[in-house]
Protein backbone atom coordinates (compact mmCIF):
# COMPACT_ATOMS: atom_id res chain seq x y z
CA UNK A 1 0.00 0.00 0.00
CA UNK A 2 2.75 2.28 0.65
CA UNK A 3 3.27 3.54 -2.58
CA UNK A 4 1.22 4.10 -5.24
CA UNK A 5 0.52 7.13 -3.44
CA UNK A 6 3.00 8.95 -5.80
CA UNK A 7 2.00 8.09 -8.53
CA UNK A 8 -1.65 8.93 -8.29
CA UNK A 9 -2.66 11.82 -10.36
CA UNK A 10 -4.82 14.52 -8.80
CA UNK A 11 -7.91 13.44 -10.63
CA UNK A 12 -10.58 15.28 -9.31
CA UNK A 13 -13.61 12.38 -8.18
CA UNK A 14 -16.81 12.02 -8.39
CA UNK A 15 -18.22 11.08 -4.83
CA UNK A 16 -21.53 9.98 -5.56
CA UNK A 17 -21.08 6.77 -6.56
CA UNK A 18 -18.87 4.20 -4.85
CA UNK A 19 -16.26 2.85 -7.34
CA UNK A 20 -15.34 -0.98 -7.77
CA UNK A 21 -12.22 -0.81 -6.36
CA UNK A 22 -14.04 0.16 -3.22
CA UNK A 23 -17.02 -2.42 -3.44
CA UNK A 24 -15.33 -5.08 -4.31
CA UNK A 25 -12.93 -5.49 -1.19
CA UNK A 26 -15.64 -4.15 0.79
CA UNK A 27 -17.61 -7.72 0.24
CA UNK A 28 -15.51 -9.71 2.02
CA UNK A 29 -14.95 -7.60 4.86
CA UNK A 30 -18.64 -6.59 5.48
CA UNK A 31 -19.33 -10.71 5.24
CA UNK A 32 -16.48 -11.46 7.59
CA UNK A 33 -17.77 -8.68 10.33
CA UNK A 34 -21.58 -9.97 9.47
CA UNK A 35 -20.50 -13.83 10.28
CA UNK A 36 -18.79 -12.15 13.53
CA UNK A 37 -21.73 -10.59 14.98
CA UNK A 38 -23.74 -13.18 13.92
CA UNK A 39 -21.66 -16.19 15.60
CA UNK A 40 -24.15 -17.59 18.62
CA UNK A 41 -26.82 -18.43 15.50
CA UNK A 42 -24.04 -18.92 12.22
CA UNK A 43 -21.83 -21.10 14.18
CA UNK A 44 -22.90 -24.80 13.16
CA UNK A 45 -21.78 -26.35 17.06
CA UNK A 46 -20.35 -24.45 20.03
CA UNK A 47 -16.81 -23.39 19.76
CA UNK A 48 -16.00 -24.42 23.15
CA UNK A 49 -17.35 -27.37 23.75
CA UNK A 50 -15.89 -30.88 22.41
CA UNK A 51 -16.83 -34.23 21.33
CA UNK A 52 -13.93 -35.78 22.24
CA UNK A 53 -15.30 -38.83 20.13
CA UNK A 54 -14.64 -36.97 17.09
CA UNK A 55 -11.22 -35.56 17.86
CA UNK A 56 -9.23 -34.67 14.66
CA UNK A 57 -11.71 -35.05 12.21
CA UNK A 58 -10.42 -34.12 8.99
CA UNK A 59 -12.87 -31.75 6.46
CA UNK A 60 -15.81 -32.61 4.65
CA UNK A 61 -14.19 -33.67 1.45
CA UNK A 62 -11.63 -36.22 2.51
CA UNK A 63 -12.79 -40.04 3.55
CA UNK A 64 -13.32 -39.70 7.32
CA UNK A 65 -15.12 -36.11 7.09
CA UNK A 66 -18.51 -35.07 7.53
CA UNK A 67 -20.31 -32.60 6.67
CA UNK A 68 -21.84 -31.93 9.85
CA UNK A 69 -18.37 -30.75 10.77
CA UNK A 70 -17.13 -29.10 7.35
CA UNK A 71 -13.70 -27.92 8.20
CA UNK A 72 -12.89 -31.03 10.83
CA UNK A 73 -12.48 -31.33 14.36
CA UNK A 74 -9.82 -29.83 16.59
CA UNK A 75 -7.59 -31.98 18.86
CA UNK A 76 -10.43 -31.70 21.86
CA UNK A 77 -13.02 -32.60 19.32
CA UNK A 78 -14.41 -28.91 18.56
CA UNK A 79 -15.81 -28.13 15.41
CA UNK A 80 -13.08 -25.69 13.03
CA UNK A 81 -15.43 -23.93 11.22
CA UNK A 82 -17.71 -22.94 14.53
CA UNK A 83 -14.05 -21.73 16.53
CA UNK A 84 -13.28 -19.66 12.93
CA UNK A 85 -16.78 -17.78 13.03
CA UNK A 86 -16.28 -17.19 16.86
CA UNK A 87 -12.67 -16.70 16.37
CA UNK A 88 -13.35 -13.67 14.04
CA UNK A 89 -15.81 -12.18 16.59
CA UNK A 90 -12.89 -11.87 19.26
CA UNK A 91 -10.10 -10.88 16.72
CA UNK A 92 -12.32 -8.41 14.62
CA UNK A 93 -13.56 -6.75 17.71
CA UNK A 94 -10.05 -6.26 19.65
CA UNK A 95 -8.72 -4.99 16.03
CA UNK A 96 -11.80 -2.17 15.76
CA UNK A 97 -11.60 -1.09 19.23
CA UNK A 98 -8.32 -0.92 19.56
CA UNK A 99 -7.79 0.98 15.87
CA UNK A 100 -10.81 3.22 17.31
CA UNK A 101 -9.35 3.69 20.87
CA UNK A 102 -5.00 4.62 18.38
CA UNK A 103 -7.06 6.80 16.01
CA UNK A 104 -8.83 8.92 18.26
CA UNK A 105 -6.12 9.21 20.81
CA UNK A 106 -3.75 9.61 17.79
CA UNK A 107 -5.34 12.18 15.61
CA UNK A 108 -6.69 14.71 18.60
CA UNK A 109 -2.86 14.61 19.53
CA UNK A 110 -1.52 15.11 16.39
CA UNK A 111 -4.21 17.78 15.51
CA UNK A 112 -3.51 19.75 18.60
CA UNK A 113 0.25 19.64 18.12
CA UNK A 114 -0.12 20.69 14.61
CA UNK A 115 -2.00 23.59 15.47
CA UNK A 116 0.25 24.80 18.15
CA UNK A 117 3.62 23.55 17.24
CA UNK A 118 5.58 24.79 19.85
CA UNK A 119 8.51 22.68 22.66
CA UNK A 120 5.42 20.24 23.29
CA UNK A 121 5.13 19.21 19.78
CA UNK A 122 9.04 18.96 18.82
CA UNK A 123 9.18 16.43 21.68
CA UNK A 124 5.90 14.63 20.48
CA UNK A 125 7.97 14.06 17.08
CA UNK A 126 10.69 13.15 18.31
CA UNK A 127 8.76 10.31 20.35
CA UNK A 128 6.69 9.27 17.63
CA UNK A 129 10.12 9.07 15.26
CA UNK A 130 11.39 6.65 18.16
CA UNK A 131 8.03 4.57 18.09
CA UNK A 132 7.19 4.59 14.95
CA UNK A 133 10.84 2.84 14.11
CA UNK A 134 10.74 0.65 17.34
CA UNK A 135 9.95 -3.34 16.96
CA UNK A 136 6.46 -3.35 17.95
CA UNK A 137 6.78 -6.70 19.24
CA UNK A 138 9.51 -6.26 21.76
CA UNK A 139 6.96 -3.27 23.28
CA UNK A 140 4.31 -5.85 23.86
CA UNK A 141 6.52 -8.13 25.32
CA UNK A 142 7.76 -5.52 27.68
CA UNK A 143 4.45 -4.89 28.56
CA UNK A 144 2.69 -7.86 28.83
CA UNK A 145 5.79 -9.43 30.61
CA UNK A 146 4.22 -7.11 33.68
CA UNK A 147 0.82 -6.58 33.13
CA UNK A 148 0.33 -10.50 32.03
CA UNK A 149 -1.72 -11.38 29.44
CA UNK A 150 -5.36 -10.29 28.90
CA UNK A 151 -7.65 -8.87 26.51
CA UNK A 152 -7.67 -4.86 27.80
CA UNK A 153 -4.16 -5.19 27.83
CA UNK A 154 -4.00 -6.74 24.26
CA UNK A 155 -6.27 -3.90 23.02
CA UNK A 156 -4.40 -1.34 24.89
CA UNK A 157 -1.18 -2.91 23.47
CA UNK A 158 -2.19 -2.48 20.32
CA UNK A 159 -3.72 1.08 20.60
CA UNK A 160 -0.59 2.33 21.74
CA UNK A 161 0.93 0.49 18.43
CA UNK A 162 -1.64 2.43 16.56
CA UNK A 163 -2.32 5.93 17.55
CA UNK A 164 1.30 7.17 16.46
CA UNK A 165 0.87 6.72 12.89
CA UNK A 166 -2.28 9.05 13.27
CA UNK A 167 -0.47 11.45 15.12
CA UNK A 168 2.00 11.81 12.97
CA UNK A 169 -0.01 12.41 9.66
CA UNK A 170 -2.72 14.26 11.67
CA UNK A 171 -0.31 16.60 12.83
CA UNK A 172 2.10 17.05 9.34
CA UNK A 173 -1.27 17.94 7.50
CA UNK A 174 -2.28 20.36 10.17
CA UNK A 175 1.02 22.01 10.00
CA UNK A 176 -0.11 23.43 6.15
CA UNK A 177 -3.61 23.36 6.59
CA UNK A 178 -3.26 26.33 9.36
CA UNK A 179 -1.40 28.65 7.26
CA UNK A 180 -4.20 28.08 4.20
CA UNK A 181 -5.79 31.35 4.30
CA UNK A 182 -9.63 30.29 5.15
CA UNK A 183 -8.06 28.95 8.36
CA UNK A 184 -6.01 32.15 8.40
CA UNK A 185 -9.52 34.10 7.81
CA UNK A 186 -11.33 32.39 10.49
CA UNK A 187 -9.01 33.57 12.67
CA UNK A 188 -8.68 36.88 11.56
CA UNK A 189 -12.88 36.85 11.83
CA UNK A 190 -12.25 35.80 15.19
CA UNK A 191 -13.00 32.58 15.70
CA UNK A 192 -12.02 30.28 18.94
CA UNK A 193 -9.33 27.65 18.37
CA UNK A 194 -11.73 25.14 19.37
CA UNK A 195 -13.71 25.81 16.58
CA UNK A 196 -11.36 26.19 14.37
CA UNK A 197 -10.27 23.04 14.84
CA UNK A 198 -13.85 21.32 14.66
CA UNK A 199 -15.02 23.21 12.17
CA UNK A 200 -11.86 23.69 9.54
CA UNK A 201 -9.23 21.65 10.34
CA UNK A 202 -11.06 18.05 11.39
CA UNK A 203 -13.19 18.12 8.05
CA UNK A 204 -10.27 18.11 5.99
CA UNK A 205 -8.10 15.70 7.33
CA UNK A 206 -11.05 12.73 8.09
CA UNK A 207 -10.71 11.23 5.02
CA UNK A 208 -6.80 10.72 5.76
CA UNK A 209 -7.82 9.29 9.32
CA UNK A 210 -10.32 7.03 7.81
CA UNK A 211 -8.14 5.35 4.92
CA UNK A 212 -5.34 4.92 7.97
CA UNK A 213 -7.55 3.62 10.58
CA UNK A 214 -8.62 1.01 7.43
CA UNK A 215 -4.86 -0.12 7.05
CA UNK A 216 -4.78 -0.35 10.88
CA UNK A 217 -7.47 -2.68 10.94
CA UNK A 218 -5.18 -5.29 8.88
CA UNK A 219 -2.43 -4.27 10.58
CA UNK A 220 -3.91 -4.68 13.90
CA UNK A 221 -5.67 -8.30 12.83
CA UNK A 222 -2.31 -9.33 12.24
CA UNK A 223 -0.46 -8.15 15.30
CA UNK A 224 -3.31 -9.72 17.52
CA UNK A 225 -2.76 -12.60 16.13
CA UNK A 226 0.88 -12.58 16.28
CA UNK A 227 0.38 -11.75 20.03
CA UNK A 228 -1.99 -14.53 20.45
CA UNK A 229 0.00 -17.10 18.86
CA UNK A 230 2.92 -16.54 21.45
CA UNK A 231 1.17 -16.97 24.09
CA UNK A 232 1.08 -13.13 24.89
CA UNK A 233 -2.25 -11.80 23.63
CA UNK A 234 -6.08 -13.68 24.04
CA UNK A 235 -5.99 -16.50 26.13
CA UNK A 236 -7.79 -20.71 25.45
CA UNK A 237 -10.36 -21.40 25.40
CA UNK A 238 -11.51 -18.07 23.83
CA UNK A 239 -11.60 -18.41 20.38
CA UNK A 240 -8.98 -16.37 18.51
CA UNK A 241 -7.56 -16.84 14.83
CA UNK A 242 -3.92 -16.53 16.44
CA UNK A 243 -4.42 -18.74 19.80
CA UNK A 244 -5.62 -21.15 17.64
CA UNK A 245 -2.87 -21.39 15.69
CA UNK A 246 -0.87 -21.65 18.60
CA UNK A 247 -2.09 -24.62 19.86
CA UNK A 248 -2.65 -26.42 16.16
CA UNK A 249 0.69 -26.04 15.37
CA UNK A 250 1.66 -28.13 18.10
CA UNK A 251 -0.09 -30.98 15.57
CA UNK A 252 0.20 -30.00 12.19
CA UNK A 253 1.50 -33.60 11.45
CA UNK A 254 -1.75 -35.22 12.58
CA UNK A 255 -4.61 -32.58 11.50
CA UNK A 256 -3.61 -29.75 8.74
CA UNK A 257 -7.01 -28.53 8.69
CA UNK A 258 -6.84 -26.81 12.46
CA UNK A 259 -3.76 -24.56 11.49
CA UNK A 260 -4.57 -24.12 7.92
CA UNK A 261 -7.73 -22.82 8.70
CA UNK A 262 -7.22 -19.65 11.05
CA UNK A 263 -4.74 -18.79 9.00
CA UNK A 264 -6.54 -18.37 5.66
CA UNK A 265 -8.87 -16.27 7.61
CA UNK A 266 -6.36 -14.07 8.64
CA UNK A 267 -4.73 -13.74 5.12
CA UNK A 268 -8.27 -13.16 3.42
CA UNK A 269 -9.62 -10.75 5.65
CA UNK A 270 -6.66 -8.48 5.63
CA UNK A 271 -6.20 -8.54 2.26
CA UNK A 272 -9.31 -7.69 1.77
CA UNK A 273 -9.18 -4.59 4.25
CA UNK A 274 -5.53 -3.73 2.73
CA UNK A 275 -7.14 -3.42 -0.89
CA UNK A 276 -10.41 -1.78 0.44
CA UNK A 277 -7.91 0.83 1.82
CA UNK A 278 -6.17 1.18 -1.18
CA UNK A 279 -9.58 1.73 -2.96
CA UNK A 280 -10.45 4.20 -0.17
CA UNK A 281 -7.17 6.34 -0.80
CA UNK A 282 -7.49 6.19 -4.35
CA UNK A 283 -11.11 7.25 -4.10
CA UNK A 284 -11.26 10.01 -1.08
CA UNK A 285 -7.56 10.74 -2.72
CA UNK A 286 -5.51 11.94 0.60
CA UNK A 287 -2.01 11.31 -1.23
CA UNK A 288 0.13 11.04 1.87
CA UNK A 289 -1.18 8.42 3.63
CA UNK A 290 0.79 4.73 3.38
CA UNK A 291 0.09 1.35 4.55
CA UNK A 292 2.31 1.08 6.85
CA UNK A 293 0.96 3.84 9.16
CA UNK A 294 4.30 6.12 8.31
CA UNK B 1 31.27 13.50 5.71
CA UNK B 2 32.95 13.33 9.63
CA UNK B 3 30.59 16.56 9.92
CA UNK B 4 27.93 13.90 8.42
CA UNK B 5 29.07 10.86 10.59
CA UNK B 6 29.85 12.85 13.67
CA UNK B 7 26.03 14.90 13.95
CA UNK B 8 24.34 11.04 12.66
CA UNK B 9 26.37 9.23 16.18
CA UNK B 10 24.56 12.58 17.84
CA UNK B 11 21.49 11.99 16.61
CA UNK B 12 21.65 7.66 17.44
CA UNK B 13 22.78 8.68 20.56
CA UNK B 14 19.25 10.24 21.35
CA UNK B 15 17.30 7.95 19.47
CA UNK B 16 19.11 5.27 21.83
CA UNK B 17 18.02 7.48 24.79
CA UNK B 18 14.67 8.05 24.06
CA UNK B 19 14.61 3.81 22.81
CA UNK B 20 15.83 3.23 26.79
CA UNK B 21 13.16 5.53 27.93
CA UNK B 22 10.29 4.07 26.40
CA UNK B 23 11.35 0.45 27.48
CA UNK B 24 11.26 1.97 30.96
CA UNK B 25 7.70 3.45 30.39
CA UNK B 26 6.55 0.02 28.96
CA UNK B 27 7.91 -1.82 31.78
CA UNK B 28 7.02 0.44 34.79
CA UNK B 29 3.81 1.88 33.31
CA UNK B 30 2.55 -1.50 32.68
CA UNK B 31 2.31 -3.24 36.73
CA UNK B 32 4.21 -4.18 39.47
CA UNK B 33 7.20 -6.28 38.47
CA UNK B 34 7.74 -7.68 42.48
CA UNK B 35 4.28 -9.08 41.93
CA UNK B 36 4.25 -10.25 38.67
CA UNK B 37 7.88 -11.96 39.49
CA UNK B 38 6.44 -13.95 42.82
CA UNK B 39 4.42 -16.68 43.20
CA UNK B 40 0.48 -15.91 43.82
CA UNK B 41 0.64 -17.09 47.41
CA UNK B 42 3.67 -15.07 48.72
CA UNK B 43 3.61 -12.59 51.83
CA UNK B 44 3.18 -8.81 52.06
CA UNK B 45 6.78 -8.80 53.48
CA UNK B 46 8.08 -10.98 50.73
CA UNK B 47 6.74 -8.68 48.41
CA UNK B 48 7.85 -5.87 50.05
CA UNK B 49 11.53 -7.02 50.55
CA UNK B 50 11.63 -7.71 46.56
CA UNK B 51 10.57 -4.19 45.70
CA UNK B 52 13.37 -2.94 48.25
CA UNK B 53 15.58 -5.23 46.56
CA UNK B 54 14.56 -3.95 43.42
CA UNK B 55 14.49 -0.16 44.16
CA UNK B 56 10.84 -0.16 43.24
CA UNK B 57 10.34 1.39 46.77
CA UNK B 58 12.14 4.67 45.34
CA UNK B 59 10.37 7.79 43.43
CA UNK B 60 10.26 7.34 40.16
CA UNK B 61 12.73 9.65 38.58
CA UNK B 62 15.71 7.67 40.99
CA UNK B 63 14.44 4.70 39.47
CA UNK B 64 14.80 6.15 36.19
CA UNK B 65 18.05 7.39 36.91
CA UNK B 66 19.05 3.63 37.75
CA UNK B 67 17.96 2.11 35.07
CA UNK B 68 19.97 4.28 32.83
CA UNK B 69 22.63 3.87 34.89
CA UNK B 70 21.86 -0.38 34.67
CA UNK B 71 21.70 0.26 30.87
CA UNK B 72 24.74 1.88 30.26
CA UNK B 73 26.91 -0.49 32.42
CA UNK B 74 25.19 -3.82 31.20
CA UNK B 75 23.98 -4.90 34.33
CA UNK B 76 19.87 -5.89 34.26
CA UNK B 77 20.46 -8.22 37.21
CA UNK B 78 20.49 -12.08 37.40
CA UNK B 79 18.30 -14.54 35.55
CA UNK B 80 16.20 -16.69 38.31
CA UNK B 81 15.51 -19.09 36.09
CA UNK B 82 19.57 -19.65 35.00
CA UNK B 83 21.05 -18.30 37.89
CA UNK B 84 23.40 -15.88 35.99
CA UNK B 85 23.61 -12.34 35.15
CA UNK B 86 20.71 -11.83 32.40
CA UNK B 87 22.81 -9.41 30.01
CA UNK B 88 25.43 -11.92 29.07
CA UNK B 89 22.96 -14.74 28.40
CA UNK B 90 21.44 -12.73 25.90
CA UNK B 91 24.39 -11.41 24.09
CA UNK B 92 25.26 -15.07 24.03
CA UNK B 93 21.93 -15.39 21.51
CA UNK B 94 22.42 -12.48 19.40
CA UNK B 95 25.00 -14.07 16.81
CA UNK B 96 21.70 -16.30 16.12
CA UNK B 97 19.12 -13.40 15.81
CA UNK B 98 21.56 -11.33 13.58
CA UNK B 99 22.45 -14.39 11.19
CA UNK B 100 18.24 -15.17 10.70
CA UNK B 101 17.72 -11.64 10.04
CA UNK B 102 20.58 -11.50 8.26
CA UNK B 103 19.76 -14.36 6.03
CA UNK B 104 16.36 -13.10 5.51
CA UNK B 105 17.28 -9.65 4.67
CA UNK B 106 19.25 -10.88 1.73
CA UNK B 107 16.93 -12.99 0.40
CA UNK B 108 14.02 -10.50 0.74
CA UNK B 109 16.32 -8.57 -1.49
CA UNK B 110 17.32 -11.04 -3.64
CA UNK B 111 14.03 -11.65 -4.37
CA UNK B 112 12.48 -7.92 -4.18
CA UNK B 113 14.96 -6.12 -6.09
CA UNK B 114 14.99 -7.89 -9.35
CA UNK B 115 10.94 -8.45 -9.25
CA UNK B 116 10.37 -4.50 -8.52
CA UNK B 117 12.53 -3.61 -11.48
CA UNK B 118 11.26 -5.74 -13.95
CA UNK B 119 7.57 -4.95 -12.82
CA UNK B 120 8.77 -0.97 -13.19
CA UNK B 121 10.35 -2.04 -16.50
CA UNK B 122 7.35 -3.36 -17.81
CA UNK B 123 4.90 -1.66 -16.10
CA UNK B 124 1.22 -3.17 -16.86
CA UNK B 125 2.36 -6.18 -18.07
CA UNK B 126 1.90 -9.69 -16.78
CA UNK B 127 4.96 -9.80 -14.77
CA UNK B 128 4.05 -6.54 -13.65
CA UNK B 129 0.66 -7.54 -12.03
CA UNK B 130 2.10 -10.87 -11.01
CA UNK B 131 4.73 -9.40 -9.16
CA UNK B 132 1.92 -6.88 -7.26
CA UNK B 133 0.26 -9.41 -6.68
CA UNK B 134 2.78 -11.36 -4.69
CA UNK B 135 3.50 -8.22 -2.86
CA UNK B 136 -0.03 -7.65 -1.82
CA UNK B 137 -0.57 -11.38 -1.04
CA UNK B 138 2.72 -11.10 0.81
CA UNK B 139 1.96 -8.29 3.24
CA UNK B 140 -1.43 -9.69 4.02
CA UNK B 141 -0.07 -13.56 5.34
CA UNK B 142 1.17 -13.58 8.76
CA UNK B 143 4.74 -14.45 9.58
CA UNK B 144 3.97 -17.72 11.89
CA UNK B 145 0.99 -19.10 9.74
CA UNK B 146 3.59 -18.55 6.57
CA UNK B 147 6.14 -20.61 9.04
CA UNK B 148 3.57 -23.44 10.32
CA UNK B 149 2.83 -23.83 6.72
CA UNK B 150 6.21 -24.30 5.48
CA UNK B 151 6.70 -27.11 8.09
CA UNK B 152 3.59 -29.13 7.06
CA UNK B 153 4.48 -28.71 3.17
CA UNK B 154 8.05 -28.94 3.09
CA UNK B 155 9.24 -30.93 6.13
CA UNK B 156 6.59 -33.17 6.96
CA UNK B 157 5.24 -33.58 2.99
CA UNK B 158 8.01 -33.64 1.39
CA UNK B 159 10.68 -34.40 4.09
CA UNK B 160 12.90 -31.95 2.01
CA UNK B 161 14.57 -30.11 5.18
CA UNK B 162 14.52 -30.37 8.74
CA UNK B 163 11.93 -28.71 11.12
CA UNK B 164 13.31 -26.84 13.66
CA UNK B 165 16.60 -25.88 15.47
CA UNK B 166 19.80 -23.81 14.36
CA UNK B 167 23.34 -25.17 12.56
CA UNK B 168 23.81 -25.09 8.68
CA UNK B 169 22.27 -24.49 5.76
CA UNK B 170 19.44 -26.61 6.08
CA UNK B 171 17.99 -25.09 8.84
CA UNK B 172 18.35 -21.86 8.14
CA UNK B 173 16.65 -21.94 4.87
CA UNK B 174 13.31 -22.33 6.26
CA UNK B 175 13.06 -20.06 9.02
CA UNK B 176 14.63 -17.14 6.47
CA UNK B 177 11.78 -17.39 3.93
CA UNK B 178 9.34 -16.98 6.64
CA UNK B 179 10.79 -14.02 7.78
CA UNK B 180 12.33 -12.39 4.52
CA UNK B 181 8.67 -13.01 2.51
CA UNK B 182 6.87 -10.30 4.40
CA UNK B 183 10.23 -8.25 3.93
CA UNK B 184 10.31 -8.55 0.24
CA UNK B 185 6.12 -7.82 -0.49
CA UNK B 186 6.96 -4.41 0.93
CA UNK B 187 10.30 -4.20 -0.61
CA UNK B 188 9.47 -5.08 -3.91
CA UNK B 189 6.63 -2.53 -4.09
CA UNK B 190 8.48 0.60 -2.95
CA UNK B 191 11.69 -0.77 -5.39
CA UNK B 192 8.89 -0.81 -8.31
CA UNK B 193 7.69 3.20 -7.30
CA UNK B 194 11.41 4.45 -6.92
CA UNK B 195 12.03 2.91 -10.06
CA UNK B 196 8.88 4.54 -11.66
CA UNK B 197 9.78 7.97 -10.32
CA UNK B 198 13.14 8.24 -11.36
CA UNK B 199 12.29 6.78 -15.14
CA UNK B 200 10.20 9.75 -14.92
CA UNK B 201 12.88 12.64 -14.75
CA UNK B 202 15.13 14.53 -17.12
CA UNK B 203 18.56 12.68 -17.17
CA UNK B 204 17.23 9.36 -17.67
CA UNK B 205 15.36 10.76 -20.66
CA UNK B 206 18.95 12.19 -21.63
CA UNK B 207 20.13 8.76 -21.01
CA UNK B 208 18.08 7.21 -23.00
CA UNK B 209 18.15 9.71 -26.00
CA UNK B 210 22.08 9.63 -26.12
CA UNK B 211 20.83 6.08 -27.39
CA UNK B 212 22.28 4.11 -24.47
CA UNK B 213 20.81 0.48 -24.08
CA UNK B 214 17.88 -0.13 -22.15
CA UNK B 215 19.81 -1.76 -19.28
CA UNK B 216 22.70 0.93 -18.95
CA UNK B 217 19.84 3.00 -18.41
CA UNK B 218 18.08 1.19 -15.48
CA UNK B 219 20.83 -0.41 -14.01
CA UNK B 220 23.45 2.56 -14.12
CA UNK B 221 21.42 5.46 -14.22
CA UNK B 222 18.00 4.73 -12.69
CA UNK B 223 18.52 2.22 -10.04
CA UNK B 224 20.94 4.40 -7.86
CA UNK B 225 19.08 6.98 -7.42
CA UNK B 226 15.79 5.00 -6.88
CA UNK B 227 18.21 3.38 -3.64
CA UNK B 228 17.92 6.23 -1.46
CA UNK B 229 14.20 5.57 -0.76
CA UNK B 230 14.89 1.95 -0.59
CA UNK B 231 17.75 1.97 1.69
CA UNK B 232 15.89 3.75 3.71
CA UNK B 233 12.89 0.96 4.35
CA UNK B 234 15.21 -1.25 4.56
CA UNK B 235 16.06 0.40 8.10
CA UNK B 236 12.79 1.23 8.99
CA UNK B 237 11.66 -2.27 8.40
CA UNK B 238 14.29 -3.89 10.31
CA UNK B 239 12.53 -3.30 13.53
CA UNK B 240 9.75 -5.02 12.03
CA UNK B 241 12.38 -7.58 10.82
CA UNK B 242 13.91 -7.85 14.17
CA UNK B 243 10.31 -8.22 16.03
CA UNK B 244 9.42 -11.20 13.01
CA UNK B 245 12.60 -12.89 14.24
CA UNK B 246 10.56 -13.08 17.84
CA UNK B 247 8.12 -14.97 16.21
CA UNK B 248 9.90 -16.90 13.76
CA UNK B 249 12.67 -17.91 16.15
CA UNK B 250 9.81 -19.35 18.12
CA UNK B 251 7.96 -21.14 15.36
CA UNK B 252 11.69 -22.97 14.45
CA UNK B 253 12.99 -23.31 18.16
CA UNK B 254 16.19 -21.42 16.88
CA UNK B 255 18.03 -20.24 19.66
CA UNK B 256 17.84 -16.57 19.70
CA UNK B 257 17.39 -13.59 21.60
CA UNK B 258 13.56 -13.17 20.68
CA UNK B 259 12.65 -17.10 21.65
CA UNK B 260 14.50 -16.44 24.54
CA UNK B 261 12.93 -12.95 25.68
CA UNK B 262 9.41 -14.99 24.81
CA UNK B 263 9.89 -17.79 27.18
CA UNK B 264 11.35 -15.54 30.05
CA UNK B 265 7.91 -14.15 30.26
CA UNK B 266 6.43 -17.26 30.86
CA UNK B 267 8.69 -17.96 33.85
CA UNK B 268 8.07 -14.83 35.11
CA UNK B 269 12.41 -14.14 34.28
CA UNK B 270 11.88 -10.35 34.18
CA UNK B 271 15.78 -9.35 34.16
CA UNK B 272 16.53 -11.18 31.17
CA UNK B 273 13.26 -10.09 29.31
CA UNK B 274 14.21 -6.18 30.33
CA UNK B 275 17.89 -6.79 28.82
CA UNK B 276 16.17 -9.20 25.98
CA UNK B 277 13.91 -6.63 24.86
CA UNK B 278 16.83 -3.98 25.53
CA UNK B 279 19.59 -5.71 23.24
CA UNK B 280 17.17 -5.85 20.56
CA UNK B 281 16.26 -2.47 20.81
CA UNK B 282 19.74 -1.00 20.55
CA UNK B 283 20.13 -3.52 17.60
CA UNK B 284 17.83 -1.38 15.86
CA UNK B 285 19.24 1.70 16.83
CA UNK B 286 23.34 0.73 15.70
CA UNK B 287 21.48 -0.70 12.51
CA UNK B 288 19.61 2.55 11.57
CA UNK B 289 23.01 4.15 12.13
CA UNK B 290 24.55 2.25 9.59
CA UNK B 291 21.50 2.76 7.14
CA UNK B 292 22.25 6.90 7.66
CA UNK B 293 25.86 6.51 7.09
CA UNK B 294 25.04 4.83 3.58
CA UNK B 295 23.09 7.21 2.62
CA UNK B 296 25.54 10.04 3.44
CA UNK B 297 27.76 7.53 0.84
CA UNK B 298 25.29 7.26 -1.97
CA UNK B 299 23.48 10.68 -2.05
CA UNK B 300 26.35 13.58 -1.28
CA UNK B 301 23.32 16.39 -1.22
CA UNK B 302 21.99 14.75 1.86
CA UNK B 303 25.43 14.99 3.77
CA UNK B 304 25.14 18.92 3.62
CA UNK B 305 21.47 18.93 4.45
Amino acid sequence: MSDAVVLVAAVPTRRRRLPLTVVLPAIPVVLAVLLAALAPWVAPQSPTSGNLALRLKPPAWQEAGSAERLLGTDLLGRDVLSRLIWGARVSLLIALVATLIGAVVGSVIGLVAGFYRGTADTILTKLVDVQLAFPFVLLAIAVVAVAGPSVPVLIVVLAIGAWVGHARIVRGLVLSLRERDYVQAALALGAGTPRILVRHLVPEVLSTIIVLATFDVGRIIILESTLSFLGLGVQPPTPSWGSDLRDAAVYVRQAWWTSAFPGLAIMAVVLAINLLGDGLRDWLDPRTVRGDGR
Amino acid sequence: MLQYTLRKLLHTGLVALGVVTLVFIALRASGDPAATMLPGDASVEELGALRRQLGLDRPVWLQYVQFLGAAVTGDFGTSFRHQQPALPLVLERLPATLELAGAALLLALALALPLGILAAVHRGRLIDVAAMAFAVVGQATPYFWMGIMLILIVSVELGWLPTSGRGGLERLILPAITLGTHFAASLARLTRTSMLEVFGQQFVTTARAKGLSEWSVVLAHTLKNAAVPVITLIGLQFGTLLGGAVVTETIFAWPGVGRLAVQSVFVRDYPVVQAGVFVLALTFVAINLLVDLLYGVLDPRIRRE
